[in-house]
C-alpha cells in the first residue's frame, strides 16, 4: 500500500467508515459513492459500522513474507458485519480457537508497515467478542 | 465553574509475563526479585500493538463509557516516552480513529512517566478558560527495558485516557500542584532503543523528594491532610516507592489498596498512576475524595484533590473496568515475549 491510498482509505481502516443508501436501506463496505440497486434514486450517505459481526470462513496463513513473517501463524477471514457487508480481516486469536460462526468485535491495531524507517499503518481487525 | 473528570477509559494488553520466568532466563532469584520489587508480572503488547493502538483502545473506551459525542472535544494530549515516530505525532492518530472533526488542536506530551498527568493540567487550563469544551488527556506506554536489565521485571504496556470538561463531572478535580527539578535519575537519548538510569539515585533524590514535595505542597494549598481523602494513588515504577511514600505522607495501606495496580500489571510509565486512579475510579462512591501523585524522572510531580460525584454511578459499568481489563491474561514464555517486544529482529 503506499502512502497516498492509505491516506484516503485512513477513515475506512480506522473506524469502519462505510455508506448507507437511505433509499433502499443496503449498506456499503467498503463505501460506494452510488448505490448498484437505486442509481439515479439512490441516497448515499456515510456510515459508521458497529464494529461487531461474525466469522464465514476463514484460513491460518503459516508462512507469510518477510513483513509478516513475526506474525505467523495468523487468522484472515472472511467476516460479516451485523449491518451486513462482507469483508476480508485479521481476526486475532488462537488458531485453537478460530472457528466459523464466531462473534468478533474490531480492535485497532498496526496493520503493517513500509519498512523499519517507512510508514506505519493502522487501522481495524478483529477479536472474539467473548474472551476465553 | 469547577473543571473535573467527565469520563475516562483504560486499555491493558493481554499478555503478561511473571517475573519468574524474566529471572529464570537470566539466572536471577525470582522470589527475591518480586518481593523487593513488589511485582509479580507484567503486561505485555501484542506484535501488532504500540503506544497508538493502546491510546486509541483508552480512548475510545472513555468515549464509551460517558457516551460523548467526540465532535466535541477541542484537545487532545497524548503522553508517552514511546511514541511510535520520532516525529508524526501519536494524538493526530487518536483523534482521527476516535472520530474528532478537525477542529481541535493536538499534541504529544513527553516527560517520563507523568507525561500524561501534564496533558491532564493543560486540558484543565483550556477548560478552565473556556477555550475548549472537552479535553483528552492520554498516557499510553510500550515501555523497554534492555535485556537483562532491573527495569526488564517491570517495563510494561497500557494506556488510559481521561476526558476533562465543566458538565456532568464523574469527578472534580479541585485543585493541582506540581513540583519540577533537573534531576538525572533516567533518560534515553534520541534513536537510543533503551534507557539509561542513575541506579541507585532513582529512590531518594528523585522519586521520594518529588512526590513527597508535590503531595505536600497540594495539601497544604488546599489545606487538607491524609485523613481527609478515602483513596490515594502514587506513581508505581514497583510497589514498594508508592507504598513506602504513602507511609511517609501519612496515607494508610488501606488508602492505596485499590489502586495499587503494578504487582500484576508492572510499570505501565505514563499510564501507571493514571491506571491507578481508573482503578480507584471503578470502586470509588459517590462523595470519596481521592488524592493522586505523578512522578516523572528528570524530574517532577503532578500532585491532585479530587472528589467523586454522583455521576460515576451512571457511567460506571458502560467500560471495562481495570479489574476485567486485567482478568484472563495470557502467559508468555521469554522466548515469546522476546518477540512480541521486538527484542528480536526479523
Ligand atoms: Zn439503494
Amino acid at each position: 500500500m503506499t502512502v497516498p491510498r492509505f491516506w484516503r482509505r485512513l477513515k475506512n481502516l480506522y473506524r469502519l467508515i462505510g455508506t448507507r443508501c437511505e433509499n433502499c436501506s443496503e449498506y456499503y463496505f467498503p463505501p460506494r459513492n452510488m448505490c448498484p440497486e437505486c442509481r439515479r434514486t439512490g441516497q448515499v450517505v456515510p456510515f459508521k459500522f458497529n464494529g461487531t459481526g461474525e466469522v464465514v470462513t476463514y484460513t491460518i496463513i503459516h508462512s507469510a513474507g518477510k513483513d509478516y513473517a513475526k506474525h505467523t501463524p495468523y487468522i484472515l477471514a472472511i467476516i460479516k458485519l451485523d449491518e451486513g457487508p462482507r469483508l476480508t480481516a485479521q481476526v486475532i486469536c488462537s488458531p485453537d480457537d478460530i472457528h466459523t460462526g464466531m462473534k468478533v468485535k474490531s480492535a485497532f491495531r498496526k496493520l503493517g508497515e513500509e519498512s523499519e524507517k517507512g510508514m506505519i499503518y493502522y487501522g481495524t481487525k478483529f477479536m472474539p467478542q467473548e474472551i476465553k | 465553574m469547577s473543571v473535573g473528570i467527565i469520563s475516562y477509559g483504560a486499555y491493558i494488553p493481554r499478555y503478561r509475563i511473571r517475573v519468574e520466568e524474566i529471572a529464570r532466563v537470566w539466572g536471577n532469584d525470582a522470589r527475591i526479585i518480586s518481593d523487593g520489587l513488589m511485582v509479580f508480572e507484567k503486561s505485555v503488547p501484542d506484535i501488532d500493538e504500540d503506544t497508538i493502538t493502546i491510546a486509541v483502545e483508552a480512548a475510545n473506551n472513555a468515549i464509551k463509557r460517558a457516551g460523548i459525542d467526540p465532535e466535541r472535544i477541542g484537545a487532545i494530549y497524548t503522553g508517552s516516552e514511546s511514541h511510535p515516530y520520532a516525529v508524526k505525532p501519536t494524538s493526530t492518530v487518536v483523534a482521527e480513529a476516535i472520530g474528532t472533526n478537525s477542529e481541535l488542536t493536538a499534541a504529544d506530551f513527553e516527560f517520563a512517566c507523568k507525561a500524561g498527568t501534564a496533558a491532564i493540567q493543560a486540558c484543565m487550563g483550556l477548560v478552565g478558560s473556556g477555550m475548549i469544551d472537552l479535553g483528552m488527556a492520554i498516557g499510553s506506554d510500550v515501555s523497554q527495558g534492555a535485556p537483562g536489565d532491573a527495569l526488564e521485571y517491570t517495563a510494561a504496556a497500557g494506556g488510559v485516557a481521561y476526558i476533562i470538561g465543566k458538565d456532568e463531572q464523574a469527578a472534580e478535580i479541585e485543585s493541582t500542584y506540581s513540583f519540577t527539578s533537573d534531576t538525572p535519575d533516567f533518560w534515553r537519548r534520541e534513536g537510543m532503543t533503551y534507557p539509561e538510569h542513575g541506579g541507585r539515585f532513582t529512590g531518594e533524590p528523585a522519586y521520594f523528594k518529588h512526590v513527597t514535595s508535590a503531595a505536600n505542597g497540594l495539601l497544604e494549598k488546599i489545606g487538607t491532610k491524609p485523613s481527609d481523602y478515602d483513596y490515594a494513588i502514587f506513581h508505581q515504577p514497583n510497589g514498594k516507592f508508592p507504598t513506602r511514600v504513602a507511609k511517609m505522607l501519612g496515607f494508610s495501606k488501606e488508602q492505596i489498596k485499590p489502586g495499587l495496580v503494578v504487582p500484576r500489571l508492572g510499570n505501565t510509565y505514563s499510564g501507571s498512576c493514571m491506571m491507578g486512579l481508573a482503578a480507584t475510579l471503578d470502586i470509588a462512591k459517590p462523595g470519596d475524595r481521592i488524592f493522586v501523585t505523578s512522578f516523572g524522572s528528570g524530574a517532577g510531580s503532578d500532585a491532585f484533590s479530587i472528589t467523586v460525584t454522583d455521576r460515576i454511578d451512571d457511567i460506571r459499568n458502560s467500560a471495562p473496568s481495570v479489574e476485567q481489563l486485567l482478568a484472563n491474561p495470557i502467559y508468555l514464555n521469554y522466548a515469546d515475549y522476546a518477540k512480541h517486544k521486538g527484542k528480536i529482529k526479523f
